[in-house]
C-alpha cells in the first residue's frame, strides 16, 4: 500500500491490521518506550492548505516519535497560501526529498491529484480533503469504539453507531460509514433532510431524520461538527431549532443505552451540536479520541513507510 | 533435515539456564527475564516457572517486541509488531536476562539493547539462547547457551515449541533462511 | 467539359447511393454514376461516406480574450480536422460579443483565416450579465449578421429579461440559444448531483436546475411565439419536456453534444478536471435518453461546446479546474460510434443533425445544402471502416483538455471541402485564403 487517500484503499485485514498495529504502538507510548527509531532518516512533509492545528500536530507527534523528520508546510503564510498551485508546491517537495506528504486541503480529490500526479514520488497520506474524506480520523474513531466496547474481538461486528449532524459536508461521516461498514457495525445517520446528500441510498448505512428514536438503540453516538455558515445558507432555520432536534443535551444523553460512549471528531460547538454537560461527561471519549489519534497515525506511518514493499506482511 | 534437540534435550537445556542464571546472579532477587516474541517468550515464561520453583518466588517477567527497532525494515514488507509487555516493577537497575530461541547474527539482540535503552537503564543484560548457531555479524556474544550448533550458512535451524507448534523440537534444515 | 478540380470517386451519399461527385468553381458540377471527365485531383473514395460539411452551432473560439488558449484561427483549423465548414462563435469572450463591433471582428478573424465560415453569435445581455438587452438590432443588421443570440456560459436567469429577448429578436429573425441553468441550485456546483457526487464530496449540479429553466422557456416561447433553442441539453427529464413542447407546436430546437452521448458523471471519480463539464456528465439513464432523441429527431442537432483551457487550468485540484472539454476534432468519430455504429442513426440522419438542421436553425444558407448538382461545395469525406487513436499531444487546437485521450475512436476523416477547396486532405490543412 503506497497511499492513504480514502477508506476504500484498505480491505477488512488491512484495517484491523492498522488497528492492531497502533495498540501495540499506544503501549509504547504509554510510557515504557518514548521514542523509535523505525522511520530514522525519512522525511515527512505536513501540507496543510486548510488550517487545522490538532490533526497536523497529531501527525507530527505520530512522525517525530518514530524518529522521522518533520517539515510543516501549512496555509498561513507559505507559498500555498500565496496562490501557488498544488503542482508547483508538490514538485517543491519533491525537490526537498520528502518521503511522504500528510495534506490537508479544503478540494474534494486534493490527495489522490498528488498521489496520480507525476509531480513528487513519495507517499501520500489524505488528513482531510475537501468534503471526501479523512481516513486517519475514522481509523482513531474505530479504534476508540473496539478499545472501549470491542470485548475483545478484532473488528466491530453487531455494534450500532449513530452518526449525527451535517452528513452532507462531513468527511468525517463519509470516512466513518466506508470504515464501521466494514468493520461489520451498523450505522445510522441522523441528519436534518438538507444536511443528507442526494443518492445517500445506497450508503452501508440507514438514515433517519428522529435523533430521538434512534439513541436508545445505539453503543456510540458520534456528533459532528456543524458550521455557523449552514444556517445562512438555508439548511436550517437557527441554532436553536437545530439544536432542538438535533442537538446531544443532557436529557437525550440520559435515554442512551448504558456503556453507550459519545464521540466528536472535533473542534466542538459546545452549545449547538453538543452540550457542555454531554462534552465534560463519563461518557464522553472525546478526549481519548485525540490521544488515540497519535498512536493510529504512528500505525499508518509503520504501514506505509517502514517496509520496503508493497504489500503489509507478517513475521 | 536432523534432530539437534528433542523435547526431553530441550527440558533439560532449560533447567540448566535456569540454574546457571541463578548461580550468575546469586538468586532471583534483581533479575528480570524478557523474551523476544514469538517463541522467545515462551522459553522465557518457561525459565520463569522453573525458578519459580527452585526459589521459591516467580521472577518478574515479561516481552520485549524488537521489530520496531529492526535494522532490515526496508528489505521486506511492513512487519507486525508483536506485545511489549515490561513488569511494572521496570527495569531500572535491573539485571535484565533477554530470552531468544536462536542466535544468529546478533542483530535481533542489538535491535533489543537499543529498545532497553529506550525504556530505561538496567544494571546488567545478559542473554539466554536456546540454541547458538553462530554466524554472528555483530560482537554479541551469550552468557546462557541451551546448545551450541555449528550450521553452515546454507542450512536453517527450526524450533517447535508445543505452546504454539503443538510439540516441542529443534531440527536443522537444508536451504538457508529466508 | 472543363477539367474538374476535384473527382470524388465511388464514395456513398448520406442515402447509401454510390456516386462520382465532381467540384468545379466552388459548386458541386456532377453527383451520379461514373464520372467520364478529368480531374486535377481524384479522390478514391470507395469506402467512404460523403456528407454536407458539419456545421457547429456551439463553439468557444475564445478570442478576443483568451488567446492563450485557443484563437479563431486555431479553432477554425481544429475544425476543418473535424469536418466543419461552418461553426459559430460563442459570445463570452473577453470582451463580450454584445456589440457590432466585436462579433465583425470575430467574423473577420474567420474570413482571414479563410479556413470555414465562422458565424459570430451575440450576447442577449450586455456583458452577460443577464440585465439589460445588448445591441441585438445592431448585431443582426453588422457585416456578421447575427441571428443567435445566447449568453452560453451563463443563464438568462430573470424570467422577464428572458421573456423580452425572446419577444425582440422576433423583429430581426432571431433564435435565443439558453444555457438552462438555474443560477441559484448551482452555486459552487461541480459535478452531476447524484450518488457518485455524494461519494466523492463534490457539490452537486442536479438536473431539475436544467430541467426548470427549459420548462419555464418553452412556455415563454410559446406564450410571446418565438423561436428558442436549449443548448447541450443533459438529461432525460430535459429530453421529456422538449417532446411535450413539440407536440404542442412550441417553435422550440434543441441541441446534445458529443460527449454527453457518451461519457457518464462515473468518470469524476479519478478527480481529473478533464471530465469537468458545464453542464456535467450525467448517468448511463441520461445517455440512453439523449441517444434516442437524438435518433428520433427530438434532439435537433450535434453541437460540440468545443470548449478549450490551457493546461494549467486543468493540471489542478477539481474545485480550481476550469469546465469544459475540447469537441471539434472528435465530434463526427463520436457521434459514428454512439449512433451510428449501435445502429441507431443512419448517415443519412447524421447529415441532418450535424449540418442541414444546424444551418437551418443558424440560417447559414451556404450550409447543409443537399449532395446535388449546384449546391455550394462545402462537403466532408469521412472513411467509416478506418479507426483512429486520439493524441492530445496533436490536436490541432490550441489547447488539450480532450477526454479522449489514448481513446480509439472509429471514423477517419480524409477531406474536408470548403467553397469547393480542399481546406483538409488526409492530414495537411490548407487555408483557402482571406477575402
Amino acid at each position: 500500500m503506497k497511499h492513504l487517500l480514502s477508506i476504500a484503499d484498505l480491505n477488512k485485514s488491512e484495517a484491523i491490521s492498522i488497528l492492531d498495529t497502533a495498540t501495540e504502538l499506544a503501549r509504547v507510548g504509554d510510557g515504557a518506550v518514548k521514542k523509535l527509531p523505525t522511520l530514522r532518516g525519512r522525511t515527512i512533509v505536513n501540507l496543510f492548505a486548510e488550517d487545522s492545528t490538532r490533526t497536523r500536530i497529531s501527525f507530527e507527534a505520530a512522525a517525530k516519535r518514530l524518529s522521522a523528520d518533520v517539515i510543516n508546510f501549512s496555509a498561513k503564510g507559505s507559498s500555498v497560501s500565496k496562490g501557488e498551485s498544488l503542482k508547483d508546491t508538490a514538485m517543491t517537495l519533491q525537490a526537498m526529498g520528502a518521503d511522504a506528504v500528510v495534506i490537508r486541503h479544503s478540494a474534494s480529490g486534493a490527495a489522490q491529484r498528488l498521489a496520480d500526479s507525476q509531480w513528487m514520488s513519495g507517499s501520500v497520506i489524505n488528513a482531510g480533503d475537501g468534503t471526501h474524506e479523512h481516513p486517519s480520523q475514522a481509523l482513531l474513531d474505530a479504534f476508540t469504539i473496539r478499545k472501549h466496547l470491542g470485548m475483545g474481538a478484532s473488528d466491530l461486528a453487531g455494534l450500532n453507531v449513530a452518526i449525527v449532524g451535517d452528513i452532507l459536508h462531513s468527511r468525517v461521516a463519509r470516512s466513518n460509514v466506508l470504515l464501521l461498514a466494514m468493520l461489520g457495525a451498523k450505522v445510522t445517520l441522523v441528519a436534518p433532510p438538507t444536511l443528507l446528500p442526494v443518492g445517500i441510498q445506497n450508503w452501508p448505512a440507514t438514515v433517519s431524520y428522529d435523533f430521538d428514536s434512534v439513541i436508545p438503540h445505539v453503543d456510540v453516538v458520534m456528533m459532528l461538527r456543524v458550521q455557523q455558515e449552514r444556517m445562512s445558507d438555508l439548511f436550517f432555520p437557527n441554532a436553536r431549532e437545530y439544536s432542538r432536534y438535533f442537538g446531544l443535551n443532557g436529557e437525550r444523553m440520559a435515554s442512551m443505552k448504558s456503556g453507550a460512549i459519545v464521540m466528536h471528531p472535533g473542534p466542538m460547538n459546545r452549545g449547538l451540536e453538543i452540550s457542555a454537560e454531554v462534552a465534560d461527561s463519563a461518557r464522553s471519549v472525546i478526549t481519548e479520541q485525540v490521544t488515540n489519534g497519535v498512536s493510529v497515525r504512528m500505525a499508518i506511518l509503520y504501514v506505509l513507510l517502514a517496509g520496503g514493499a508493497l504489500e503489509v506482511g507478517s513475521n | 533435515m536432523s534432530l539437534a534437540l528433542s523435547a526431553q534435550d530441550i527440558t533439560r537445556a532449560l533447567t540448566r539456564i535456569s540454574h546457571e542464571i541463578l548461580e550468575k546472579n546469586q538468586g532471583s532477587a534483581n533479575i528480570v527475564l524478557l523474551g523476544i516474541p514469538t517463541r522467545g517468550a515462551h522459553l522465557a515464561t518457561r525459565i520463569s516457572s522453573i525458578i519459580t520453583s527452585i526459589e521459591g518466588s516467580e521472577p518478574p517477567t515479561g516481552t520485549l517486541d524488537i521489530t520496531l527497532f529492526r535494522d532490515d525494515l526496508r528489505m521486506r514488507p511492513p512487519r507486525a509488531i508483536m506485545p511489549t509487555k515490561i513488569p511494572t516493577s521496570g527495569i531500572e537497575g535491573k539485571d535484565v536476562i533477554l530470552v531468544d530461541d536462536v542466535l544468529f547474527s546478533g542483530r535481533t539482540i542489538r535491535a533489543a539493547l537499543d529498545a532497553l535503552g529506550e525504556i530505561g537503564r538496567p544494571r546488567t543484560v545478559q542473554l539466554a539462547a536456546l540454541v547458538d548457531r553462530g554466524h554472528r555479524e555483530l560482537p554479541i556474544k551469550a552468557d546462557f547457551i541451551g546448545k551450541n550448533l555449528p550450521t553452515s550458512k546454507n542450512q536453517s535451524v527450526r524450533v517447535l515449541l508445543s505452546e504454539i507448534d503443538g510439540r516441542d523440537e529443534v531440527t536443522i534444515e537444508e536451504g538457508a533462511e529466508l | 467539359m472543363t477539367t474538374a478540380d476535384y473527382l470524388i470517386k465511388g464514395a456513398s451519399l448520406p442515402d447509401a447511393k454510390k456516386a462520382d461527385i465532381s467540384i468545379s468553381n466552388g459548386v458541386i458540377a456532377s453527383v451520379g454514376s461514373e464520372f467520364k471527365g478529368d480531374a486535377k485531383n481524384v479522390i478514391d473514395a470507395k469506402d467512404c461516406v460523403v456528407l454536407p460539411g458539419l456545421v457547429d452551432l456551439h463553439t468557444h473560439l475564445r478570442e478576443p480574450g483568451r488567446e492563450d488558449a485557443e484563437t479563431v484561427l486555431s479553432g477554425s483549423r481544429a475544425g476543418v480536422k473535424g469536418g466543419f465548414t461552418a461553426v459559430s462563435a460563442m459570445a463570452n469572450t473577453s470582451p463580450v460579443a454584445d456589440t457590432a463591433g466585436v462579433v465583425e471582428q470575430v467574423y473577420r478573424l474567420g474570413q482571414e483565416a479563410g479556413f470555414l465560415d465562422v458565424f459570430p453569435i451575440g450576447a442577449v445581455t450586455q456583458g452577460l450579465k443577464g440585465e439589460a438587452l445588448s445591441e441585438i438590432g445592431a448585431m443582426a443588421d453588422s457585416v456578421a449578421r447575427v441571428r443567435v443570440f445566447s449568453d452560453d456560459g451563463n443563464c438568462v436567469s430573470d424570467p422577464l429579461v428572458m421573456r423580452r429577448a425572446l419577444e425582440y429578436i422576433k423583429k430581426f429573425g432571431g433564435v435565443i440559444a439558453q444555457h438552462a441553468q438555474d443560477p441559484r441550485m448551482t452555486i459552487g456546483s461541480q459535478m452531476n448531483e447524484g450518488e457518485i457526487s455524494a461519494r466523492l464530496g463534490l457539490k452537486g449540479w442536479p438536473a431539475v436546475a436544467e430541467e426548470a429553466i427549459i420548462a419555464r422557456d418553452v412556455l415563454l416561447a410559446d406564450h410571446v411565439q418565438s423561436r428558442l433553442h436549449i443548448c447541450h441539453l443533459t438529461t432525460a427529464g430535459g429530453v421529456e419536456i422538449i417532446r411535450w413542447a413539440k407536440a404542442r407546436g412550441i417553435n422550440v430546437t434543441a441541441e446534445v453534444t458529443p460527449h454527453h452521448l457518451l461519457l457518464t458523471d462515473d468518470l469524476a471519480s479519478s478527480y481529473d478536471p478533464v471530465y469537468k463539464v458545464n453542464p456535467p456528465l450525467r448517468t448511463e439513464a441520461d445517455v440512453h435518453a439523449l441517444r434516442e432523441a437524438l435518433a428520433d429527431g427530438t434532439i435537433d442537432i450535434v453541437a460540440t461546446d468545443h470548449a478549450p483551457h490551457p493546461t494549467e487550468s486543468k493540471e489542478c485540484e477539481w474545485q480550481e479546474a476550469a469546465f469544459g472539454m475540447l469537441g471539434l476534432e472528435t465530434a463526427l468519430s463520436i457521434v459514428q460510434k454512439t449512433m451510428v455504429d449501435s445502429g441507431l442513426m443512419n448517415w443519412s440522419q447524421v447529415a441532418d443533425r450535424m449540418s442541414i438542421a444546424p444551418a437551418r436553425i443558424g440560417g447559414y444558407e451556404n450550409h447543409g445544402q443537399p449532395i446535388v448538382v449546384g449546391s455550394v461545395a462545402n462537403l466532408v469525406v469521412i472513411n467509416p471502416t478506418q479507426e483512429w487513436t486520439v493524441d492530445r499531444d496533436l490536436v490541432l487546437s490550441k489547447s488539450s483538455n480532450t477526454p479522449y485521450h489514448g481513446h480509439v475512436l472509429p471514423g477517419v476523416i480524409t477531406h474536408t471541402f470548403f467553397k469547393g477547396a480542399a481546406t483538409y486532405s488526409n492530414g495537411t490543412i490548407t487555408s483557402v485564403g482571406g477575402k
